[in-house]
């Protein structure tokens, strides 16, 4: 504690630093300049994001700063990596529809670009009070980002919904942080460890970790703390649900792993049985919710939910395998999602402008057949159907938690992929048997290129699978150190 | 002799009744903004009360970020409800029902 004035080491800092600045840089030229800058921003945004996530693989890990509130390690490193791609993709999918709805704001970039730093700040907390400024860095910029379609009901709607939601699981956390500090001592993670594996599991530290884990939940949509999210989705403008349902999903899913296997690691069997329990309600709503779905918004919202509670057990396994198994998963995940809102963000008609409805999409095959085709494959990928990429994520996390005799739940989680599976293929069966529709507008360029990057990656994938596997590998073991 | 224990119950009584506020308030949804302050003021009684019982600073510092983070929150939550409110003309709980499914 000799240099306590000193400033402590940024370096590590050094992507949040840059992109905090870009954004404020951002909103001055926005805010300053006469003209129409949306589009110049947006490409900023852009090279600004992969900018970083390109400093970001070059930087050293297995450094922290700020006594230990921060920390990068490979898994941080990985996680940010994925946060900023999925980042930098839902910026330049917004730029084709921000041109033909009129959604012309600088400060949309702007928001997704702040989210983004405080997704990145709760990837690399190791500390309560980084968790949390982190957290809520990130949910203010995407309550702005859902409403920011200020003239529309819906919008503004999916934006208070969310917001009242949002806001009171930051305030279960928050409870849960302060019971953790008051039984524990301690806000850094590895001082909460250490006084529970000191003095065991009292009743408020049981308190604390089903408040932060219940906190937890609802930032990454798993069940009984899913209920804003299809309501969310839906009235969102289809770019923000595309980002709602990638980069923040990515960052709260890193989030929870760090703070179970980190600070809650000696109370195991505790919080072991709140995440089985969370993962086997997320996978039964999200298979068995979304059959009677008109709305391909709706729908991804139920499947982002059954997704989540696949990945959470590889959380629930608890063991390297199972670690291996989320950072796949949420990799897998990323792609397939980001592909589907691609197709999405395309559903648009000369007359009708904009349409969401599946049955929007009837006789694909005939009118669009490349685009019936890609979203073919993203749909079979997120069935799980093998052997496209989907199908393996699903195999990791099934593998981790038979490894750790967690049978039952690879046994639930395969049944309720069976029963996930119909309504994907009801999608297909309504592009390709049913009778054509008018034809949408052509595909942005940017769309195009998402599109076929993601369906391409779901059937080659094995083409990059090895160094994904091994940063992934190295990513899970920096975890568990 | 008021004691550690007094200041954790006066603040589970706070955020049981902001956590009630927002379920069970049907009618406006200032009353929920209000909640939500309540949940978090609970939380800063209980950070500081730690704090001063283990003699420990941090509580204190987390309970002076809560209440900067808390100023935003309501700020950003006023302007989602006045566009809301320009929109629908109402912020009556019953009238938030546009989307549903």
């Amino acid at each position: 504690m000799a240099d306590a004035h000193a400033l402590p080491s940024l370096f590590p800092l050094l992507p949040e630093l840059i992109l905090a600045i870009a954004a404020i840089a951002f909103l001055m030229i926005g805010a300053f300049d006469k003209e129409d800058v949306t589009p110049t921003i947006s490409v900023l945004t852009i090279v600004a994001m992969l900018g970083c996530a390109a400093v970001l693989g070059f930087m050293p890990t297995d450094r922290t700063t700020f006594e230990g509130a921060f920390v990068l390690d490979a898994f941080a490193r990985y996680m940010k990596i994925l946060t900023l791609i999925a980042a930098a993709v839902t910026v330049a999918m917004t730029m084709g529809y921000a041109r033909h709805q009129a959604f012309s704001r600088f400060e949309y970039p702007v928001i997704l670009l702040l989210a983004t730093v405080g997704m990145m700040l709760m990837i690399s907390a190791d500390d309560t009070i980084a968790l949390y400024l982190g957290l809520e860095l990130q949910s203010l910029a995407i309550y702005v980002a859902v409403s920011i379609n200020r003239d529309s009901v819906r919008s503004t709607e999916a934006g208070l919904k969310y917001f009242v939601l949002g806001a009171l699981s930051s305030g279960m956390l928050l409870y849960g942080i302060s019971l953790i500090y008051g039984f524990t001592g301690s806000t850094q993670f590895a001082g909460i460890a250490a006084a529970i594996g000191a003095e065991g599991v009292g009743l408020g530290i049981v308190f604390g970790i089903v408040f932060v884990l219940a906190g937890l939940a609802f930032k990454v949509s798993a069940v009984p703390f899913h209920m804003w999210t299809p309501d969310v989705y839906e009235g969102a403008p289809s770019p923000v649900t595309a980002f709602m349902a990638s980069a923040p999903k990515i960052a709260a899913m890193a989030l929870f792993v760090r703070v179970v296997s980190d600070a809650f690691e000696p109370a195991m069997i505790q919080w072991q049985q709140i995440v089985i329990f969370l993962s086997i309600a997320s996978m039964l709503l999200g298979a068995f919710a979304a059959i009677g779905q008109t709305n391909i918004k709706r729908l991804m919202a139920y499947s982002s939910i059954g997704h989540v509670g696949y990945a959470l057990i590889g959380i629930a396994a608890g063991t390297e395998q199972g670690i291996l198994g989320v950072v796949v998963y949420m990799t897998i995940y990323l792609v397939m999602t980001l592909g589907s809102f691609a197709c999405i963000l395309s559903m648009r008609r000369a007359d009708e402008g904009m349409v969401e409805d599946i049955a929007d999409l009837s006789g694909l095959i005939r009118t669009k057949p490349w685009m019936a085709v890609a979203f073919t494959a993203l749909l079979f990928s997120l069935a799980g159907i093998p052997p496209l990429v989907g199908f393996w994520g699903k195999l990791y996390v099934f593998l981790a938690a038979v490894e750790a005799d967690l049978l039952p739940l690879a046994v639930i989680g395969a049944l309720s992929s069976a029963v996930a599976a119909f309504y994907y293929l009801r999608i297909i069966k309504v592009m390709m048997f049913d009778e054509p529709k008018d034809r949408f507008e052509p595909m942005a360029a940017e769309l195009r290129v998402v599109l076929a990057v993601a369906s391409g990656f779901t059937v080659f994938f094995f083409l990059v699978w090895t160094p994904i596997l091994s940063a992934a590998l190295t990513a899970a073991k920096s975890l568990l150190l | 002799m008021i004691g550690l224990s007094h200041y954790l119950t006066v603040a589970a009584i706070l955020f049981v009744i902001g956590v009630f506020g927002i379920f069970l308030n049907r009618k406006n949804v200032i009353v929920i903004l209000m909640s939500i302050e309540l949940i978090l003021l609970a939380v800063n009684i209980n950070f500081v009360a730690f704090s001063e019982a283990l003699g420990d600073l941090v509580g204190q510092v987390f309970a002076l970020f809560v209440l900067t983070v808390a100023a935003a929150e309501a700020a950003i939550g006023l302007a989602i409800l006045v566009a809301f409110f320009r929109n629908r003309g109402s912020i009556a709980v019953e009238d938030i029902d546009t989307l549903k499914g």
